[in-house]
């Protein structure tokens, strides 16, 4: 199984190829992917540069141009694809209809990976991606089980890609407006979920709170670690319940389930992060290489050490296991 | 600009569907989709009512269409998506896959979570044959226009969200099961003891979503009614309204007479419920614009 590393600056690149990446991903520095945050992502030249410097490691560049173009202002996108294409990249990762398209249409020779951005959450949905556009890969919701997994690897001629650490969304990726609801901007449309440009924290007697939108998320007794106010993992109320009524404050820490993985027929691994430090990267990276080689030789899994790197010291299986529905 | 009757999100005993459906067929509209759209373990509780249905409004002149799951995932939710197109009814695919099941040129409508963000995608739709578009709640007036005139230009009819709680997300996880400590296989089909959803507020008591099985709508209730001229002038060829319970039928001809005052006339039979209509206006959805 390959592993797919996040790489949210260039030098995140360098450190991901350092610690064992099979490939990475990135995006260009624009609302064409779905991490448009300040401060991160590749210009074109960037781009070129660290196609060449993975490449020379026996790394591949996968770019993510995962956004849904804006109605007049498509250009914008397809510019996007033929940059990547001139960069050298070794595939695209995109999730919506029109761009997987022009892409098949005006870039035949690009590798297409679909996006988990566009929820191919079945064997048929992937079927009708691999027919109309010829995408060769998938990255999976985390929507499914493993047991769902390995029946769609059976189904389909299309090798697939999944999350095994880092954020975890509850919701069907790619079909959310909760953050637009809540602010106006939404991983679709502008490539940011629970925006930080709309995050306010405040100190009050009653604790810490942490605002989006002016709506509080969180309340957090003073000196608790205070999670970032991503809104399906909010504390709110509900008849006479209160509480993490959608999820808890988790990230996805899949590595237990590497073997299960490997025997359901997937292709490869990815690190979700691309908003993430080097350091972490470099950490992360590191303990799923050993991980998967060890696996690969049919060794135990090491002990790993990466509680202290999820998000709110939790972390789950997700959708992985059927119980957490 | 006409009406389109979206299908029931919510989780209604069949009587209340029979009697649902058998009161709108009067009401000034002209189509409707109708279909289980959120979760395929209540659809035998109901299922029965739709031919009835179905005659009945053909039979009120209305052209009727079946809706999809909006998250297909099971073998049996596959298999239930492949049978819409033995019913010779129109489908409404309301997750891409559908597609999937398709005979060569059978007669498709889009439904409003499925991603139609811009013209390359509504082509693409457009050439396997989609004839109706509801765009997604959260595109702005902006998007709309541009998709309205591209649509007119490849004769597809491309639809908003008129009125009704938003369709914000979807998930693999039954939420009003968990709100109730039951897994999604244990559910007892709790949705069913909140017929316009479970709401959801902040710890500040203001009120935010609205948990309907694995769909979270915004809990104020959508409406364009203030922003009619500007969507008709964009060319917008119908509104959908997404079903209630309350009085439906006076919701649709209000909409259908589309008066001066059509915001404060919507807010007036939505008695005690918060309304907004901040998608449109490229704000957040949860907020109104009045005027």
């Amino acid at each position: 199984m390959d592993l797919v590393c996040p790489a949210g600056t260039p030098a995140s690149l360098r450190a991901a190829v350092g610690a064992g990446a099979h490939a990475v991903y990135c995006g260009f520095a624009d609302e064409t992917n779905a991490r448009n945050f300040p401060g991160l992502n590749f210009s074109r030249a960037e781009m070129a540069e660290g196609v060449a410097f993975a490449h020379a490691q026996g790394v591949k560049v996968l770019c993510a141009i995962n956004t849904f173009p804006r109605a007049g202002q498509q250009a914008i996108w397809h510019r996007a694809l033929a940059d990547a294409e001139a960069a050298g990249v070794d595939a695209v990762i995109l999730a919506d209809l029109g761009l997987l398209d022009h892409a098949r249409c005006h870039h035949p020779g690009l590798r297409l990976h679909l996006s988990v951005q566009a929820a191919a959450a079945n064997a048929d949905a992937i079927g009708l991606y691999a027919a109309a556009f010829g995408v060769r890969r998938v990255v999976l919701p985390r929507v499914l089980t493993v047991e769902e997994i390995a029946s769609i690897t059976r189904e389909v001629a299309v090798e697939t890609e999944v999350f095994v650490f880092g954020g975890l969304c509850v919701m069907a990726e790619g079909r959310c407006a909760l953050s637009s609801w809540a602010t106006g901007l939404s991983p679709n449309m502008n490539g940011v979920c629970s925006p930080a440009s709309h995050v306010a924290y405040a100190d009050t007697p009653g604790g810490q709170e942490a605002r989006l939108g002016g709506l509080l998320i969180h309340r957090t007794p003073k000196g608790a670690p205070a999670p970032y106010p991503t809104l399906c993992k909010g504390c709110f109320t509900s008849g006479d319940q209160t509480g993490h009524l959608f999820e808890d404050p988790v990230s996805l820490d899949a590595m237990t389930l590497l073997p299960a993985l490997k025997r359901a027929g997937v292709t490869a691994l990815k690190i979700e992060g691309r908003q993430r430090s080097r350091a972490y990267v470099t950490e992360v990276v590191r303990a799923f290489r050993a991980a998967i080689d060890a696996v690969e030789a049919g060794r135990p899994l090491p002990a790993a050490q990466l509680q202290r790197l999820t998000e709110g010291q939790a972390a789950t299986t997700g959708a992985y296991a059927k119980t957490w529905r | 600009m006409d009406l389109t009757i979206g299908p029931n999100a919510f989780f209604w005993p069949r009587e209340t569907v029979r009697a649902f459906y058998r009161d709108l067929a009067a009401a000034p509209f002209a189509r409707l989709v109708i279909g289980e759209w959120v979760c395929s373990k209540r659809l035998p509780f109901w299922d029965q009512e739709i031919p009835q249905a179905v005659e009945t409004l053909q039979a009120a002149g209305k052209e009727v269409a079946i809706s999809s799951l909006a998250l297909i995932t099971l073998p049996r939710e596959r298999r239930q998506t492949a049978a819409l197109f033995e019913t010779g009814l129109p489908v409404e695919i309301a997750d891409l896959s559908a597609l999937r099941h398709m005979p060569n040129s059978y007669p498709f409508w889009v439904g409003p979570t499925v991603n139609v963000y811009n013209e390359g995608t509504l082509d693409w739709l457009a050439s396997r044959g989609a004839r109706r578009i509801c765009l997604p709640v959260e595109l702005p007036l902006a998007s709309i226009s541009v998709l309205a005139r591209a649509g007119a230009e490849r004769g597809v009819a491309v639809e908003v969200w008129g009125h009704g709680k938003a369709p914000l997300a979807l998930s693999a996880r039954c939420y009003h099961a968990r709100l109730h400590d039951r897994a999604k296989d244990a559910c007892l089909f709790v949705c069913g003891e909140d017929p316009h959803g479970r709401d959801v507020s902040t710890l500040e008591g203001r009120s935010f979503l609205t948990v309907n099985g694995i769909q979270t709508l915004g809990q104020a209730v959508t409406t364009v009614a203030g922003q009619i001229e500007r969507l008709r002038s964009a060319g917008v060829s119908s509104l959908r309204l997404s079903p209630q319970p309350g009085d439906f039928p006076a919701l649709v001809a209000a909409y259908a007479a589309a008066g001066p005052d059509l915001l404060g006339q919507v807010q007036g039979l939505l008695p005690g419920q918060l309304i907004a209509n901040g998608f449109a206006e490229g704000q957040a959805g949860l907020a109104l614009q009045k005027g």
